[in-house]
């Protein structure tokens, strides 16, 4: 096996890590914060794609729909949060789910009222198309790299949020001890829906990256979140740090998998055989990797509780 | 323990007297039509659909009425429905489903129950062979087939090694074995990929490190949309060829300027030349507001197959409804259309090119790739 040909393929699957990264940022910051489990998250993933498809054809304009994507998810989640999800803090896990499981029913149908049933067209301004020759004479698709760039931006950004502003500050006592941020004087309503807000722009930014690249459609967030939850059981419920390192993680797992597994079966069997095993083993390699994570730490890599 | 068993034995005796109960319709035909009309796949669905009621609606005949529930993509959920249709609803014909999974899920049990089922879309293998069942009838394609017909294409193409790929459900692995079937040249590599895979970048990764000189997929839906924008900004410029489902009306204006020129295999095209087919690609536009795509045509051309047998004999009257099914005596939009000694279409299958009229990314046939070609399978069909 060519070793360019493994590097590109571990490029790829980092690339795929931050995406899921902005993905499960969202989701571990709104469950380490509020306790609340939100099924949805997938549903602003698509508002995002969905925004940016609409103001891409209305304005031809790349930049201004990455910019649609946050203002349309972030709106989303803020509305949703008031709305809804205010009023199930308190409640059970399993009410959340439920109700959240709705708001993916009622989101998705309204997405196909407003939008139609069939796929949208987001396509690459011609700037981002094509492919960069990397050192060593590797040739990558440029918005890729950009993929990761601006993934990696995000990332740093929400890292100096969490860790060095005021509402950084809040947040992380929020996560810890609500009542106690409240007698404080924080109003801890308006910091929910902030926060809510602010992971809601992230999966709607990962939406509309991803949804150029991909097919931009009712239902594409759902495969997502499955994925950004693996992550954050691994990374561990509420950090940030471990959404990340569990991103990357469950990225190249699946990327190399996918990758490695047929070619490994292949010594053993025909072919088109290793093939088909090799590409069922390794739909499950993510979850064998959630499984041994927990097995050797129950809280996952970074969790705390 | 024994006032649990009363109820189970009080339960299934209810189950046993439901039918019974249900009331007769008399003079009209029932139609359960299960399809996907939600999530990701649902465009297929809402075409199959369209398709089939505007030629009911063209038809005028008020004897038939259509009953039709979305099964979400989910296999569970089409046994739900089919059970729930075969029981309460006491349907005479199903049909409607567009994915082989959910075929194989459901059309076995519905056939042992008496009723009959007409493919507009699934034919997984298993029930073009060992599988078969005259009550099965499938009014599209054998899964192989257009598969096939691109491999054929391929070799008139001169291509001589093929990187081939498909997602690792039954119809991917049909898709994979007809290509094999016909394509004389050499595997560069094949893939598996999993079902609903948005992210190709490990594939044409390979492809790129690969000495293919072609590469065949079979990626239907959104799959296909998000392989061909990927691979088309990967840099790697081999040309494709592939089965007309990503290459759809319905996902063309998706995928854009990167299927441009592309070659695909398909059974029916818009231009294909009769009355039938000019009549029906512009009575869908004036209906429904767009172009028609295959899977439309195949809904279209499953009810006006329904509508000819209803009017040669009773639905009650089992053989003869059968037989009148199996002389698939109606204009098909494709031409030439007969039924093989298994229930599956003998036709003609063209490749087509992807090309750009006005605004609208469209298809236009530039040459037969199969003639009256039937499947693999029919031999193992013993009915």
């Amino acid at each position: 096996m060519p070793p360019m040909l493994l590097f590109e393929q571990a490029l790829n699957g980092f690339q795929f890590g931050v995406m899921l990264f902005l993905m499960a940022a969202g989701l571990t910051l709104v469950f380490g914060v509020m306790g609340l489990i939100n099924l949805a998250h997938g549903s602003l993933y698509m508002i995002g794609a969905f925004f940016a498809a609409y103001v891409a054809g209305l304005t031809g304009s790349f930049i201004l729909a990455l910019g649609a994507s946050l203002a349309a998810a972030a709106a989303a989640g803020a509305i949703i949060e008031v709305t809804v999800l205010r009023r199930l803090y308190d409640r059970d896990h399993l009410d959340q789910v439920l109700a959240t499981f709705a708001l993916i029913l009622i989101l998705s149908e309204g997405t196909r009222w407003v939008f139609g049933s069939f796929p949208l067209y987001l396509d690459l301004p011609d700037y981002l198309d094509g492919v960069a020759v990397l050192p060593g004479g590797l040739e990558y698709p440029i918005y890729r790299l950009v993929i990761i760039a601006i993934g990696l931006i995000m990332a740093g950004g929400l890292f100096l949020l969490i860790a060095r502003t005021r509402l950084g500050i809040q947040i992380r006592a929020g996560e810890n001890d609500r009542e106690m941020i409240a007698a404080l004087g924080v109003d801890i309503t308006r910091l929910y829906t902030i926060v809510f807000a602010i992971g809601a722009a992230l999966a709607g930014l990962a939406g509309a990256l991803v949804g150029s690249i991909q097919s931009v459609q009712v239902g594409m967030g759902e495969p997502v979140l499955i994925l950004a939850f693996v992550v954050i059981v691994i990374g561990g419920i509420g950090s940030i740090k471990g959404a990340m390192i569990g991103a990357i993680l469950v990225g190249m797992t699946d990327t190399l998998g996918r990758f490695l597994l047929p070619i490994a079966m292949s010594s053993v069997m025909d072919a088109s055989q290793a093939a088909s095993v090799g590409s069922a083993l390794a739909s499950m390699s993510i979850y064998i990797l959630m499984a041994v994570v927990l097995a050797i730490r129950p809280t996952g890599l970074y969790g705390n509780r | 323990m024994t006032v649990r068993t009363l109820a189970i034995a009080i339960a299934a005796s209810a189950l046993l007297a439901w039918p019974a109960l249900a009331e007769s319709h008399g003079g009209k035909v029932k139609v359960g039509m299960i399809t996907t009309l939600s999530g990701g796949g649902a465009g297929l669905g809402i075409d199959v659909r369209d398709g089939f009621l505007l030629a009911l609606k063209q038809s005028g005949n008020d004897a038939v009425e259509v009953v039709v529930e979305d099964d979400q993509r989910k296999p569970d959920i089409a046994v739900q429905l089919a059970d729930e249709m075969v029981q309460s609803e006491n349907v005479d014909v199903l049909t409607g489903i567009i994915w082989s999974n959910l075929a194989m899920a459901v059309v076995p049990s519905v056939t042992a129950q008496g009723k009959v089922y007409l493919s507009p879309n699934a034919g997984p293998s298993a029930l073009a062979g060992k599988g078969c069942h005259e009550n099965y009838f499938n009014v599209a394609w054998q899964n192989d087939n257009l598969h096939e017909a691109a491999g054929a294409y391929a070799n008139d193409a001169g291509y001589k090694k093929s990187f081939i790929l498909a997602p690792n459900y039954p119809a991917g692995k049909d898709a994979l074995t007809g290509y094999k079937r016909y394509f004389k040249g050499d595997l560069a590599g094949e893939v598996y990929t999993k079902l609903g895979q948005t992210d190709y970048a490990a594939e044409i990764a390979q492809i790129r490190a690969s000495d293919a000189d072609s590469v065949f997929f079979f990626l239907p839906g959104g799959m296909g949309i998000s392989f061909l924008k990927q691979y088309s900004g990967s840099g790697v410029d081999l040309p494709v060829v592939g089965p007309a489902f990503s290459f759809d009306q319905g996902i063309l204006q998706a995928v854009g300027e990167a299927a441009l020129g592309v070659k695909n295999s398909s059974q029916w095209s818009k231009d294909i030349d009769n009355p039938a087919n000019k009549q029906f690609v512009e009575a869908f536009q004036a209906e429904y507001g767009r172009l028609p795509s295959l899977y439309a045509s195949q809904g279209y051309d499953t009810a006006n197959l329904l509508l000819s047998a209803i009017e040669k004999a009773d639905v009650k009257d089992t053989d003869a409804f059968l037989a009148a099914l199996k002389a698939a005596d109606f204009d098909s939009v494709r031409g030439k259309f007969s039924f093989g000694p298994n229930n599956h279409p003998v036709q003609d299958i063209y490749v087509r090119e992807v090309i750009k009229e006005g605004d609208v990314f469209t298809n236009k046939i530039i040459a037969t790739a199969l003639s009256n070609h039937s499947d693999a399978y029919a031999a193992d069909c013993k009915m």
